[in-house]
């Protein structure tokens, strides 16, 4: 995974409520074994008509916003489906960081195992940040250490996050070694589960 | 110091470790996986050369994108050769893996929700993944069961544990008796429609009350998989005399002297009259009318006798999202809700596919004809439900009334395989998400009971099931 420890770059606002990750990208898009090459997906029926033709007039399309590596979003951005490609598709377009006023639960786990950063702010505060993002032409700074975020008017907003998940951002840490560190915990759960509930050792 | 919450004891007894940071290492003691949200994980074990720590442990099914005809003819039958790849990597990865695997056209195949509990495999107080948020359904039988992301997924299986920082309790009581044509599903959209669909975000909820446990395994099965809707992770019921008769002699059920030392064990996994919760809530079912969806998100509910919402009766923010849900689902502000004429009908899923919601499908449909303009299906939830529905003689009433009877699988809940809305069709539905697009581009979706959706396709448009029972 790719450490993240600050971003620099343009915002994004998509200032709509309840984004779902079907929305974010649609099923057709699920049938890969792939990680890679889903930002074609990206919020596609957003993008492009029926006949797969761009449309005009979505946030990330807009000329003002090439480029962007942060989007601004509406509250509970990423409900619904546990679909990891949600995610995979935001990072393959460049979008390294989203902030909302909160994040569905397994959508917000899933971008701290991509290095995605999600961040949750009180609703005043991501709309004063959606205010500044609006016209394009401008640089949000998040700095994950300090865990700040930075307007481009020179706003500072402090943001909380679990201390595991940000060491695991911060140094691009793989959570399967982490875990397999502890393999002789694991192990003796393994036992003394094998004894005290049996029945499940049994092949079904 | 007050007791523990059911939650609290199934967390405590996965417990593995806790590292400095207080992630806790959670021991899974079941992982259902299927062909979707697997791929990418399989690869990583094999970049990273590492085996599946308890392939005993993993049961695989084949179901998000498998067509709902023609499963006896095999994977290298599936048109969609995307499908047919992604189909065909789990079959690899399974025999690799040395992992259980009920392939497509199989009859213990279906979907995975319905499969677990249906073989046994779900028991009270197991913690359960699936790369799946609908995972949330075997909270029925007091099992702490999560939907989790594919490097999650990859995490399991090379670890056989999750690691993760505890939720918060909540606790939803609903009390009374139901009139006639109110169920489970009403019971879930109500609670979605109060709650909103991040009212239980951070939360596990668990539901009790004299509602709940007068409910089948197959109510409380559709009650917690609709809890991921509201936001909360899992879903929990109290296993209880129902959840025992519903697993004596499954095939994976522990037998003999074992399913009495499990019983014991099961026993166990209740809250404590004096645990405490960190938010109550309390739903009397008789105050519930048949509900369905108006708009594009779950918690967009309304009691089939009300109208949909006046965006002129709202402040700015929430009007725009009505007004944008209203278009996108072609209806007029303020109409009545069961004015929508319907062009499908779609009953299945993980929320409503078992015998029961069959049963109470069958009951409506019965020696009644599906309208002339609506396209109406049936997909059990699985190869054993179907035959069950057969037994029992429930494929005759569907198909003498109009309905197409299908094989199981996901089906048209998510558009993944053949069987979609085209754009513009309005369907009355008994899946669990009604957002924009999840049927089929364009698609209209209206969330409601099985009984609800079979009166719907009578009627021709969305209608109050008790003017016909």
């Amino acid at each position: 995974m790719t450490p993240f420890t600050r971003l620099d770059a343009k915002a994004a606002p998509l200032d709509v409520a309840n984004i779902d990750t079907d929305q974010i990208i649609p099923k057709q898009f699920l049938k890969t074994v792939d990680r890679e090459g889903l930002a074609r997906g990206l919020f596609y029926d957003m993008r492009f008509d029926t006949e797969g033709a761009a449309k005009s007039g979505f946030v990330l399309d807009d000329a003002a916003f090439a480029g962007a590596g942060m989007l601004i979003a509406g509250d509970n951005f990423g409900c619904g489906s546990s679909r990891e490609h949600a995610p995979w598709a935001l990072l393959d377009f460049g979008i390294r960081c989203v902030i909302s006023t909160s994040f569905a639960d397994i959508f917000y786990n899933n971008c701290f195992q991509n290095g995605l950063l999600p961040i949750a702010l009180p609703r005043d505060q991501v709309k004063a940040l959606m205010g500044e993002a609006r016209g394009g032409n401008h640089v949000f700074s998040v700095d994950l250490e300090a865990q700040t975020v930075t307007s481009p008017s020179g706003q500072v907003f402090a943001f909380e996050i679990d201390p595991g998940r940000k060491e695991k951002m911060l140094k691009g840490l793989d959570a399967i070694g982490e875990t397999l560190q502890a393999a002789g915990d694991i192990a003796d759960y393994e036992a003394r589960r094998s004894l005290d509930q049996p029945w499940l050792e049994v092949a079904a | 110091m007050s007791g523990k919450t059911l939650y609290d004891k199934i967390w405590d007894a996965h417990h593995v470790s806790r590292d400095a940071n207080g992630e806790t290492i959670l021991y899974i003691d079941l992982h259902l996986i299927h062909e979707v949200t697997t791929p990418q994980a399989f690869a990583g074990l094999r970049a990273a050369r590492r085996p599946v720590r308890r392939p005993d442990r993993t049961l695989a099914v084949a179901d998000h994108n498998i067509p709902t005809e023609g499963q006896a003819l095999g994977v290298a039958a599936v048109a969609d050769l995307e499908a047919r790849a992604q189909l065909q990597a789990l079959e690899r990865n399974v025999a690799d893996f040395g992992i259980e695997f009920f392939p497509m056209g199989d009859p213990r195949n279906g979907i995975v929700h319905v499969v677990g509990p249906e073989q046994g495999r779900t028991q009270p107080g197991m913690t359960i993944v699936c790369g799946d948020s609908h995972t949330s359904t075997h909270g029925a039988f007091g099992s702490l069961a999560q939907g989790i992301g594919t490097s999650e997924v990859e995490h399991v299986l090379a670890t056989q544990t999750l690691r993760q920082m505890k939720s918060k309790n909540m606790r939803v009581t609903y009390t009374g008796t139901p009139g006639p044509g109110v169920g489970t599903k009403d019971y879930a959209l109500a609670l979605i429609g109060k709650i909103g669909t991040s009212g239980g975000t951070g939360y596990v909820i668990e539901y009790a009350g004299e509602a709940v446990r007068a409910l089948s395994m197959e109510g409380r099965m559709t009650l917690c998989n609709l809890t991921i809707e509201a936001g909360a992770r899992a879903g929990l019921v109290a296993p209880d005399e129902t959840t025992y008769a519903y697993l004596m002699g499954r095939p994976s059920a522990p037998k003999g002297g074992a399913w009495e030392m499990a019983l014991g064990h099961w026993k166990t996994f209740v809250s404590d009259p004096d645990a405490r919760f960190d938010s109550e809530i309390a739903i009397d079912v008789a105050t519930l009318a048949p509900t369905v969806t108006w708009g594009t998100s779950p918690q967009d509910v309304v009691d089939i006798e009300g109208r949909v919402p006046d965006p002129a009766d709202f402040e700015a923010e929430r009007a725009e999202a009505i007004r944008r849900a209203l278009d996108y689902m072609g209806l007029e502000p303020g109409q009545r809700i069961d004015e929508a004429r319907i062009d499908r009908v779609f009953i299945g899923s993980c929320t409503n596919s078992r015998i029961e919601d069959l049963r109470a499908a069958a009951a409506i449909a019965k020696d009644r004809k599906v309208a002339g303009h609506v396209r109406a299906m049936v997909v059990a939830g699985s190869g054993l439900v179907k035959d069950q529905a057969e037994d029992e003689g429930l494929d005759v009433i569907f198909r003498e009334a109009g309905f197409d009877w299908r094989e199981p699988g996901c089906s048209m809940c998510l558009g993944m395989n053949p069987d979609r809305l085209a754009p513009g069709e309005r369907c009355a539905s008994t899946s669990n998400r009604n957002f924009e697009g999840r049927q089929g581009r364009g698609g209209r979706t209206h969330l409601m009971s099985p009984a609800m959706a079979a009166a719907a396709a009578i009627a021709g448009h969305i209608v109050d099931v008790r003017t016909l029972a």
